[in-house]
């Protein structure tokens, strides 16, 4: 029901950022979606790509912090509303979400989240029957 | 002129026949030292065999390693029941040092302090407000009692909350304050945001400025800011505290006392006097202490004796500024800091790798402290858990060395390896 996503730590010098990015481009791994958001010292670079766990073996062999952890992925009708409907869900069953980010993919939209309670999350999915993205179809998505 | 006019101003010959006299005393009496005793012992030595200045140098040197290893009293002179007070050096890495002192030994620590602050001009009539931390910091009671001997109104005022220190100042008329360097640039720039000009609104006309390591350029930029004269203060807690040397109004240099200590200047890798006027490690022998005299003490502080005769009357030797250390302690805000307790509390976080770099650098006026820190592998997806980390390792770090690092994540690798001779410490302070 989740998916594997990396997280870098990037200090805060040029350079760092391409180093990730050339190591995985060397890997043939394809990345799906990324995201860093700017703090003044250093950042977490998050990434769901094609083969998490050749791609964490990779920048881990080479050195780099690397965290390999599991994300909820659920896909979305492109419709005015519906990330507002389905994190509603999350909330009224008092679970808080850590970080989002989202992307489109074709023509839907893709929201990758943590929360601070797994299993009641897994409950709320699996009760509204949300179109999540597994681990196994990641290398299917493009 | 003088406070204690036959002590400040006895010829060198005058001075050598006190100290050899005091040295005498002071050696036989630390054969009630467990420590001592023992030490004399196994080097054979006996305390009739020092019959001249020159035969000081038979007695081993005492460090700071002798003061933890003895902890707490080892090393006393007397009983416990005669001592009155305790000073101790923070930090709960290793074990702390201890100073005893009875009630003379207070007493001829305030005339000595007082002895310093009458040589810079202060008065009975001069109000003292003394802004350095109170409690086992010596510089707190050090000048308390050495102003009130002196007569002085004091304003003990103690570390922080600048705006108060200011009206403080305003409102009690202080003429006279101690602080450290870097706090008296504080205090100036508080000043100025609450649109107070010292020389129109305040009546402040001396700085004692002592306990971290500032310039000349320093000296002069406090005087010109807050319109006095700064004077530069020498102590250190194994000699009580302050009033152990102290610039007199020449400001040439920091008249040692010699009734009160003898000085030799060795050289750190050989123990060997260096040639005269030649820097090197400041070694004291206590020659007018009660509960716990010390004998050769390596200060590890690096500094010379100026050479020729001080205008100012006084024989007593000048110690140069303060050239650095001989170990890798690092003075911060007034508080000594020994690279160990930090990299003990850093190695109790499993998350960390063992590389570490402290840098020290002035900020604006400020010295501060950044530690860099790698973390040993990435085990968290979020900025949440790497932010707690940093608390806690900032928390842990203030606890022991009672100044607060700013701590700076890296990624595992980024710092230079602990193999060999790893530079740990980066001094980028506008000092020397």
């Amino acid at each position: 029901m989740t998916v594997h996503q990396l997280s870098v730590f990037i200090e805060n010098k040029q350079g760092t950022l391409q180093k990730v990015l050339d190591l995985l481009k060397e890997g043939n791994i394809q990345l799906i979606a990324t995201t860093i958001a700017d703090t003044t010292e250093y950042g977490i670079y998050r990434i769901i790509c094609s083969e998490p766990t050749r791609a964490y073996e990779t920048l881990k062999n080479a050195g780099i912090s690397v965290n390999l952890s599991d994300v909820f992925a659920i896909r979305l009708e492109n419709e005015v509303g519906r990330a507002a409907d389905t994190i509603k869900l999350f909330s009224e069953a008092g679970i808080g979400i850590s970080y989002l980010y989202s992307f489109m993919l074709g023509n839907n939209g893709i929201m990758v989240f943590r929360t601070n309670n797994t299993e009641r999350a897994r409950e709320v999915i699996m009760l509204n029957k949300l179109d999540f993205i597994a681990e196994k179809d990641l290398s299917k998505l493009f | 002129m003088y406070l204690h006019k036959e002590m400040e101003t006895m010829t060198r010959p005058e001075i050598e026949k006190l100290q050899l006299e005091r040295l005498q005393k002071t050696v036989l009496h630390c054969m009630n030292s467990p420590f001592y005793k023992k030490r004399f012992e196994e080097n054979n030595l006996k305390p009739e065999d020092i019959k001249s200045l020159d035969d000081l140098r038979k007695i081993p040197f005492t460090t700071k390693q002798d003061l933890r290893d003895t902890y707490p009293f080892g090393i006393a002179s007397v009983p416990l029941e005669k001592a009155t007070r305790l000073h101790s050096s923070s930090g709960t890495t290793g074990n702390p040092t201890v100073i005893l002192h009875t009630q003379k030994d207070l007493d001829e620590w305030a005339n000595a302090v007082a002895r310093c602050l009458h040589m810079v001009g202060l008065r009975p009539s001069d109000v003292f407000q003394n802004s350095s931390g109170y409690g086992m910091f010596t510089g707190g009671l050090g000048f308390q009692y050495g102003a009130e001997r002196l007569g002085m109104l004091t304003v003990p005022a103690a570390a922080g909350n600048t705006k108060r220190q200011i009206k403080f100042m305003t409102d009690f008329g202080t003429t006279a304050v101690h602080a450290i360097p870097s706090y008296a640039a504080r205090i100036y720039e508080v000043m100025e945001e609450m649109g107070i000009d010292p020389r129109r609104d305040t009546k402040l006309k001396t700085l004692i400025i002592g306990a971290e390591p500032h310039s000349e350029e320093q000296r002069r930029r406090i005087e010109e800011m807050l319109g006095v004269k700064a004077y530069n203060s020498f102590g250190m807690s194994e000699m009580c505290g302050p009033g152990v040397a102290f610039e007199c109004t020449e400001q040439n240099g920091l008249h040692i006392w010699e009734d009160y200590y003898i000085v030799e200047i060795v050289d750190p890798e050989t123990l060997e006097p260096v040639a005269e006027g030649e820097v090197g490690e400041l070694v004291l022998t206590t020659i007018n202490r009660e509960a716990m005299p010390l004998l050769r003490y390596r200060t590890r502080d690096l500094t010379r004796v100026l050479p020729g005769e001080c205008p100012c009357g006084r024989h007593h030797k000048r110690l140069d500024r303060m050239k650095g250390r001989s170990d890798d302690m690092i003075i911060l805000k007034g508080v000594n800091i020994f690279p160990i307790q930090i990299e003990t509390i850093l190695l109790q976080f499993k998350e960390l790798s063992t590389d570490y770099l402290i840098t020290l650098e002035t900020v604006d006026t400020n010295d501060e402290m950044t530690i860099e820190v790698e973390l040993n592998e990435m085990f968290t997806d979020d900025y949440a858990r790497l932010q707690s980390l940093t608390r806690e390792i900032t928390r842990q770090l203030k606890d022991e060395i009672l100044v607060t690092p700013r701590i700076k994540l890296m990624p595992k690798g980024a710092l230079p390896k602990s193999e060999g001779k790893a530079v740990r410490v980066k001094d980028l302070r506008k000092t020397f």
